[in-house]
């Protein structure tokens, strides 16, 4: 099998919080092109873990490796502007104020920023941002609410504006946050097409506590158990594992 | 050189002020540690309560104290009700939201301070001292008054940290700060909770400028200082924390009097300032306080 | 519709007010003539302090230093150093900067009440400071720059700026630029990033925003133009004292920008005009004038948060920038 260099790798990564562990020498690695699926019983660190990753948190030891870079003392922003990560929350962060259209043009303005084109007429800049706009709302099916405040949208509906806001990012690896929590099944459904589509262009890392949808999406499986990794593998193989199960169910 | 008695006299001079500080500081404090808001017209209860002493004391001719008496009840009191009603008419609208809220003291800051204006006028009046009675020094004779000053402060301290710390009232208060949710689910009426701190805010401003009122006098302007000294005691104390409170007030108000002798009272001013800003920038939770959870 | 550039309707409103302020001068009877240049200057102030409150959401109550800075940069090197009136306005803005660039550094690591009290504090150690070195400032009793010190060399002629009609004029130009400016940016990518800042800084720094760097700019504006308009007051109306650094000056755009109307870009200039007139006219009645002050600022504050054009904006006419 050939060496593929992850997208995504942590060593030795962990976080404590006083006495609490939170995150327990994770080595975790993502490859490009795989939709990862991060799961684990409530507590289990899944959050810290990811908060890790973007930069939102600064780890207590041990190093992340992004595109064969180390960016363990990178900043947030520049994680998400300059490298190519992108992060939807767990409770929906957007600018409820703003209309939907303003909502992915803050993203899309940084991804056109990190790609270039300071040469480019004003007009050319305004033109590709109001393309990367639209083609943003339109993968995630809010098209037609592009001009309607943020916050006016129904919450299942918000949380696909954060995805769109994301996915004009441009992003590499793309982070999502129990995504489906509070979605409707049909929404849901949807949802499960969107990823499928978004991971030709990028990779995904996806806590979910939906099982029906980790199985249906994940390439691979990482569950977390008291801040470390229990176990690792294909969904078939994660779904035959008795540690999972007891760690799941024998509570 | 004769060093002595004059640090035995900045080092009194310090501790009157200090207590006076403390008490008032406390006030701001308490509020702002319920109520997690900043009360900027606080300076001006404070005035209120020395301009109501001495619409009091001025009431009752014959012996001072009589008029004193009647003006360590009836200040507060007033300046209580009165803050009370500016919580339930403004701050509640504003739903406590901390930026909204400075506008809003400030507002009534200058709303108080215009009344006064009005009603008792731009001139700074003299209120008689209850007590007469000097101490004598080796070197200088001392106005007791000033050391009782010093004694009801402490007393009021004590009693503050004792409603606080060991009464039924002071749990409440103390809950409804950790965790203002739970304290509702516990049908803890936060709201009225709230309309109490406050005025007992005020009411602890206004009795340390009742108490401090015979020593200086009586000025509609003369809320500004002691809004900005408790400021910066409080910020540098913790807010919240009495402990603090009382440690900055000392540290503060002997520093202030230990200062002036040798240095230019602007320059330790300027110095106390910068020190506060830097504190809220570098160490947010002050010397006592806890860190937000 | 926050980050388009401006529309036609836009910049046909904005035009519009500046061309009834440069007719006005024409109609206008002596007295308001002096006040209408005197509100223009100060317009300046209460825009640059939108920019910062309004747009980036953050409340400072220490702005006075920036005027000041302002002011006395400019006041200092006219009167001691006998600087020619353009140098001694750079000068006033560049102290302005620099004032900025050091609080900014250590405020902005503040925020909401914290950053308020430091801004405060700030604020009142600069004032502190002009009554500190008073052997140059002459305190609280100020210094006036004679009629011959504001005098500006204009190729072959000279303009004194103790003429109305010069005063007028140069007030007007400096607050239709900063106005144009103020539209200018607000329209732009950086201002969309401001006002995303204001509303959700949390997601902003996860869009890749340097959140941080995009508020110390913000507040090198803001003071930029603060300090424009001190300089401005300063060598228009020939006096320069401490009265200008007290809080009270901290408070009063945050007045005119709550009154006119936060985050709009006509709003500083309305609030600053009403509440102009209106202690004007309350000041022949009674000295207590600034109670309604007050009161207008918690009626404000809790009835009406968005101002007069703000609550307009917000019903009636969504396109006002």
């Amino acid at each position: 099998m050939a060496a593929v260099t992850p997208l995504l790798a942590t060593h030795d990564l962990s976080r404590h919080f006083g006495g609490l562990v939170a995150v327990d020498h994770v080595d975790l690695e993502v490859l490009p092109g795989e939709i990862r699926a991060l799961i684990g019983p409530n507590g289990a660190g899944k959050t810290t873990l990811v908060n890790l990753i973007c930069g939102r948190l600064a780890p207590s030891s041990g190093t992340v490796f992004f595109a064969g870079e180390d960016i363990t003392h990178h900043p947030a922003h520049v994680r998400v502007g300059r490298k190519g990560i992108a992060y939807t929350f767990q409770m929906t962060s957007i600018f409820g104020n703003l209309s939907c259209a303003d909502n992915v043009a803050l993203a899309a303005q940084r991804a056109l920023a990190r790609a270039g084109g300071r040469h480019q007429t004003r007009k050319h800049r305004r033109a590709a941002l109001s393309a990367s706009i639209t083609e943003a709302l339109d993968r995630v099916g809010l098209a037609d609410r592009a001009e309607r405040r943020a916050a006016s949208l129904s919450y299942g509906h918000q949380r696909l504006l954060e995805v769109a806001m994301s996915l004009a990012l441009q992003p590499k690896l793309l982070i999502l946050d129990e995504p489906t929590q509070g979605l409707s099944d049909g929404e849901i459904e949807n949802f499960c097409h969107l990823v499928k589509a978004v991971v030709t262009d990028a990779t995904v890392l996806l806590i979910e506590h939906n099982m029906p949808v980790v199985m249906a999406l994940a390439d691979r499986i990482t569950v977390l158990h008291h801040g470390a990794i229990l176990a690792e593998g294909t969904p078939e193989e994660i779904r035959a594992n008795t540690a999972v199960q007891s760690a799941y169910l024998g509570r | 050189m004769d060093f002595g008695p004059y640090l035995l006299l900045a080092a009194l001079e310090g501790l009157v002020t200090a207590a006076v500080l403390a008490l008032t500081a406390l006030g701001l404090s308490l509020v702002f540690g319920v109520m997690r808001i900043v009360n900027v017209a606080h300076g001006e209860f404070f005035m209120l309560g020395a301009v109501l002493a001495w619409g009091f004391t001025s009431l009752l001719t014959g012996h001072p104290a009589l008029g004193f008496a009647l003006a360590m009840i009836g200040s507060p009191l007033i300046v209580g009700a009165i803050a009370w009603l500016a919580e339930r008419l403004v701050l509640r609208r504003l739903h406590y939201d901390p930026e909204a809220t400075i506008v809003a003291t400030i507002g009534l800051l200058y709303i108080i301070q215009q009344l006064a204006l009005s009603v008792y006028g731009p001139e700074a009046r003299p209120v008689t001292a209850p007590v007469t009675f000097r101490i004598q020094f080796p070197w200088f004779g001392y106005a007791g008054y000033k050391l009782l000053v010093v004694g009801v402060s402490i007393l009021f301290l004590l009693a503050t940290w004792f409603v606080i710390a060991r009464t039924r009232i002071g749990l409440i208060m103390r809950a409804t700060q950790y965790d203002r949710e739970t304290a509702q689910a516990f049908a803890i009426p936060v709201d009225r909770v709230y309309a109490g701190v406050f005025a007992a805010g005020a009411m602890l401003a206004a009795m340390a400028a009742v108490l401090i009122v015979p020593i200086q006098q009586a000025h509609y302007l003369m809320g500004l200082d002691p809004l900005l000294l408790s400021f910066i005691v409080v910020i540098i104390g913790g807010l919240g924390s009495l402990k603090g409170t009382v440690f900055a007030a000392l540290l503060i108000g002997m520093s202030d009097g230990m200062i002036s002798v040798f240095f230019s009272p602007t320059l330790a001013k300027i110095l106390a300032t910068l020190l506060v800003a830097l504190v809220l920038v570098y160490r947010p939770q002050g010397l006592f306080g806890e860190v937000a959870q | 519709m926050i980050g388009r550039p401006a529309s036609a309707r836009v910049v046909g409103l904005h035009g519009a007010v500046l061309a009834a302020l440069l007719l006005l001068q024409f109609i206008l009877p002596a007295y308001h003539h002096g006040i209408l240049t005197r509100v223009m200057v100060l317009a300046v102030y209460a825009t640059g302090y939108n920019i910062l409150l309004g747009y980036t959401g953050l409340l400072s109550l220490g702005h006075a230093m920036f005027f000041a800075a302002g002011l006395y940069g400019a006041g200092l090197t006219v009167y001691h150093l006998a600087w020619p009136v353009p140098l001694g306005f750079i000068s006033g803005v560049l102290a302005g900067l620099a004032l900025a660039a050091i609080v900014g550094f250590l405020a902005l690591r503040t925020v909401g009440v914290a950053f308020m009290i430091v801004t405060m504090m700030f604020a009142q150690a600069f004032y502190l400071l002009t009554l500190y070195c008073a052997d140059y400032t002459r305190g609280d009793e100020g210094f006036v720059l004679t009629q011959d010190m504001r005098r500006m060399a204009l190729g072959d002629w000279t303009l004194s700026l103790a003429e109305p009609v010069i005063r007028y004029n140069a007030a007007l130009l400096l607050f239709g630029i900063c106005l144009i400016a103020c539209v200018w940016w607000v329209g732009s990518p950086m201002g969309r990033v401001l006002i995303a800042i204001r509303e959700n800084e949390e997601r902003t720094t996860m869009l890749g925003y340097h959140t941080y760097a995009h508020k110390f700019i913000a507040l090198l504006i803001s003071a930029a133009m603060c300090a424009a308009a001190g300089a401005a007051y300063g060598l228009l109306f020939g006096y320069v004292g401490s009265t200008f650094a007290t809080i009270h000056y901290s408070i009063s755009p945050l007045l005119w920008v709550l009154l006119g109307g936060a985050a709009t870009t006509l709003g500083p200039l309305l609030g600053a005009l009403c509440m102009f007139y209106l202690v004007d006219i309350l000041s022949g009645y009674t000295t207590a004038y600034l109670l309604f002050v007050g009161l207008i600022l918690v009626l404000l504050i809790v009835w009406f948060p968005k101002g007069i054009l703000g609550t307009l904006r917000e019903r009636r006419l969504q396109w006002l920038p």
